[in-house]
């Protein structure tokens, strides 16, 4: 049974996540009050760079964003397999550590500032993922996904503090404004493209590909606060996806200041009081 | 058609242009026109374009910021001059300092006169553009297969 999720993560998520990225840039066109590209541009983009030359500054570039991307995969297969939660967040932290290493070992001061805040990023997030964790923990006594998936009630009903602090995160994972410091995947142009300023070609595909991994296992962990029903599960997934795009065009980026003290704050004021009141309650 | 010329990803430099083409190439990405209709980014790093947009007609000091961008774009790439500075230096061709026209420092592809340039003829630069990137692609396979 495991298997056959696994397969199908496999060869599946990269076409969910492309899919959304084509009606994430759609909507957010229509937000904009512009028509926008065609749901598949995301496909046609990812294609057109491997048809083009990739230049490199060192070629051991290529090697750590080739780490990041298996590490990417491999955090949610993890995750479709249904393995422990502590896992997946560590292998997801040292994908993200892989990326880091590239944008450094590229080292022009843009991809370096893009690395920097990269790293910035991950060390706000991290919080709330490790809230998630704890959070489910409490509430179902496991840490395997099997287990916390066929947790009969609905987590959201006694996590909604972690649901809150996981939320105000996501801007991160799905690089949008407020949180896009690193790197956007609109034309603001501030220090050039961030952290892959220094990738072309396929290794700039190789990122996209990951990124779609990587969407696709945030909103599965979306989903697991409403996983006793799948059907509302999977809305409340993709109306948390949608909302992101919304964020994203009413919002303008934040100093790297008030991201890190922001997600600290949130996660441990709303997800804290959750686990400490989880904790009385016994 | 193949997928390059469905994703046409634009950097767009301004070599002592007046700013005039400049923001025609802006108006383009706004809502009136949307090329992003056609999968166009601007993408503000050379190394993930594929259409370089030259606007201006070049002087001694960017010619090598213009040459610098050339080079670090990642094969097949195309060059558009935009407007008729970047085409011959126009009004400003007889100017101490200028180089008079984009194809001075790089090669050209495409000529898009006019002062300044409407977002229909940069549309259409960009159409053409996206014929002959096409045919530098399969020109290096080509040469690829003969290797
Ligand atoms: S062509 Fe005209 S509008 Fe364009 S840069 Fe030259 S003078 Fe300005």
């Amino acid at each position: 049974m495991s298997i056959k999720i696994l397969l199908s993560y496999l060869v599946l998520a990269p076409i969910v996540g492309g899919l959304l990225a084509g009606l994430d840039r759609r909507v957010t066109a229509r937000m904009q009050n512009r028509i926008g590209p065609p749901i598949l541009q995301p496909f046609y983009d990812v294609l057109k760079l491997f048809k083009k030359e990739t230049l490199v500054v060192r070629p051991s570039q290529t090697l750590y964003i080739e780490f990041f991307f298996v590490l990417t995969v491999f955090t949610g297969a993890l995750f479709f397999a249904g393995g422990d939660l502590l896992l997946i967040i560590f292998a997801l932290t040292l994908a993200g550590v892989f990326f880091v290493l590239g944008g450094f070992k590229a080292s022009s001061p843009y991809s370096v500032i893009g690395a920097h805040r990269e790293a910035l990023q991950m060390m706000s997030y991290e919080p709330a993922l490790m809230m998630v964790a704890v959070g489910m923990y409490m509430v179902t006594k496991s840490f395997q996904i099997t287990d916390i998936i066929h947790y009969p009630k609905s987590l959201i009903m006694v996590l909604p503090g972690v649901f809150l602090a996981f939320f105000f995160i996501l801007p991160i994972k799905f690089r949008k404004s407020p949180f896009d410091l690193s790197t956007s995947h609109h034309a603001h142009q501030e220090l050039v493209k961030g952290i892959t300023t220094e990738f072309s070609g396929k290794t700039l595909a190789i990122i996209e590909m990951a990124h779609w991994y990587e969407n696709v296992f945030v909103l599965a962990i979306v989903y697991l606060f409403f996983a006793s029903n799948v059907w509302v599960g999977l809305s409340v997934s993709l109306l948390v996806f949608l909302s992101q795009m919304l964020i994203d065009n009413a919002t303008a980026r934040v100093r790297w200041q008030a991201l890190v003290a922001s997600s600290w704050l949130v996660a441990l004021v709303l997800g804290g009081a959750n686990i400490i009141y989880l904790m009385i309650r016994g | 058609m193949s997928v390059l010329s469905k994703s046409p990803w634009i950097i767009h430099y301004d070599g002592s242009s007046c700013n005039g083409c400049d923001i025609e190439v802006l108006a383009s990405l706004m809502p009136r026109y949307d090329v992003e209709r056609f999968g166009v980014i601007n993408t503000g790093n050379p190394k993930h374009a594929d259409i370089l947009l030259l606007t201006g007609s070049i002087n001694e000091q960017n010619k090598p910021v213009v040459q610098n961008i050339y080079n670090q774009m990642p094969n097949p790439k195309v060059v558009i001059a935009v407007g008729i500075c970047a085409t011959s230096g126009g009004v400003f061709r007889e100017c101490y300092n200028v180089l008079g026209g984009a194809d001075k420092v790089v090669p050209v592809d495409v000529y898009a006169p006019s002062c300044p340039i409407r977002p229909e003829a940069l549309i259409d630069a960009v159409v053409k553009a996206l014929g002959i990137l096409e045919k530098k692609k399969a020109a290096s396979l080509a040469e690829e297969v003969k290797k």
